[in-house]
């Protein structure tokens, strides 16, 4: 498959979020303004790219030699917080201009199933490493697309009359489900 | 001894994890002012941006850094500038608390519509037809633009104009920004005898338009013992600093605009 099918797919029809229903967590709950939205996406984009290539090597120079395929799990979980309290503690000191614009979305990423999803997915569909550091690329921009277009409806929705019962959360699953059933349109393309 | 090699080597990584990270925090270590996160807490919290920062973490960073005053958060209010001028060691001089007060009273009855409005419910396109569907320029157009951009719920829509409820108002001044008409002032707590008109029409096109108008007669005037109103524009106003809010305006006013809240 070439890379740039393999874009496509990740982006459009395997949709971390509208077709693999991973990430929900942030999709819905900083999905209210475009900017803050915009920086939850790079911030994760930032931590799936690393996340699979670190998880790629833990996997194929410690689990899979030693035969503790098992564990893959737990390992990836242990490889991603130590990452991200990494990249925050760098981000920190090296450019504060990025940190605070990522605020306290970088920590909430060690429990985005998204950043875990991207892993197991690699081992399971046994990528080389490229194509694992792709696919967790590919795939969070996916989720930045995912999460930008939910936080331009969602703002919209703001300023429109709605009736009460329907306001805020309800609303917002109703369109996230709208959007999903769109995205389905991609399915079967590539 | 598979068991074994599972422990292990989860083990090591968390070892091996655990020294980068602390081998990370000393080297990567920045230092923090601890009164920014106490002064945060200390605010409104609502990040609703009426200080004039980004946000109550930008508000709580200006204060320690000294460039923003320890009452400037209204959702905090006396109680919060308190405890902020506490941490940062100020003596802080509190200011009273504030409400938004609504300069208009032509409900539904009192004020003459000059069509009926059926678009979208907004006062900012409504006032943008026709001069808005009340005859009244200056009037409060009721279609609730206020109520939708108050955090606080202390906004609700009765007979056709806006109330605030002055206890759940925070003074935030969102309702001031929203109003196409400028109808929402926030005033001070004890400056509650207030005139709910700014009619600039003369006396005789004000009264046509609505039965509460100030029609600058005057009579609230020459009643007031501490010559605390002041008539311009074509309406009354009350000069708060002279005001003794004994109320004896509001029982001579013949429009009933003038108000003890």
């Amino acid at each position: 498959m070439n890379i740039f099918l393999f874009m496509i797919s990740c982006i459009l029809t395997n949709n971390f979020i509208f077709s693999r229903f991973l990430g929900c967590c942030p999709f819905l709950g900083v999905s209210g303004k475009v900017s803050t939205a915009a920086s939850m996406g790079l911030a994760v984009t930032f931590v799936m790219t690393i996340a699979s290539f670190v998880c790629y090597m833990v996997d194929q120079w410690v689990l899979v030699p030693l035969g503790l395929l098992y564990m893959r799990t737990i390992a990836f979980i242990l490889v991603i917080a130590a990452l991200v309290q990494f990249v925050e503690m760098f981000l920190k000191k090296s450019s504060p201009a990025i940190y605070s614009a990522l605020g306290i979305y970088l920590p909430l990423i060690t429990t985005n199933c998204a950043v875990l999803g991207v892993a197991t997915l690699n081992v399971s569909a046994e990528y080389n490493m490229l194509y694992s550091v792709l696919n967790g690329f590919f795939g969070a921009l996916g989720f930045t697309l995912a999460i930008v277009l939910m936080a331009g409806v969602r703002e919209r929705l703001e300023s429109s009359k709605i009736p009460k019962c329907m306001k805020g959360f309800p609303i917002s699953l109703v369109s996230a489900g709208l959007m999903a059933m769109a995205f389905m349109g991609f399915s079967g393309m590539v | 001894m598979t068991i074994l090699y599972a422990a292990l080597t989860l083990g090591l990584l968390g070892l091996i994890f655990g020294a980068i990270l602390t081998f990370a925090s000393k080297k990567f270590h920045v230092d923090v002012d601890e009164r920014i996160e106490k002064v945060k807490e200390c605010t409104g919290g609502a990040n609703c941006g009426a200080c004039g920062y980004a946000g109550c973490e930008a508000f709580a960073q200006a204060v320690v850094k000294g460039e923003a005053k320890a009452t400037g958060c209204g959702p905090a209010g006396a109680e919060g500038a308190r405890k902020i001028g506490e941490i940062m060691g100020l003596n802080v001089e509190v200011e009273e608390r504030r409400v938004a007060r609504v300069l208009c009273a032509g409900t539904h009855g009192l004020a003459k519509n000059s069509y009926k409005y059926d678009g979208y419910r907004s006062c900012v396109v409504a006032s943008d037809i026709a001069g808005g569907p009340k005859d009244c320029r200056f009037s409060c157009i009721g279609l609730g633009d206020c109520m939708d951009h108050c955090a606080f719920d202390a906004i609700t829509m009765k007979d056709g104009i806006a109330h605030i409820d002055e206890n759940l108002c925070t003074a935030c001044g969102a309702c001031v920004d929203a109003c196409p008409r400028s109808v929402i002032k926030l005033l001070r707590v004890s400056q509650n005898v207030i005139v709910r008109c700014r009619n600039e029409e003369t006396a005789r096109a004000a009264r046509e338009s609505c039965m509460r108008a100030c029609i600058a007669c005057g009579r609230c005037k020459r009643e007031c013992k501490y010559d605390a109103i002041i008539i311009e524009n074509g309406y009354a106003r009350i000069d708060h600093e002279k005001c003794t809010r004994c109320g004896d305006c509001a029982k001579v006013c013949p429009c009933n605009c003038i108000t003890v809240e």
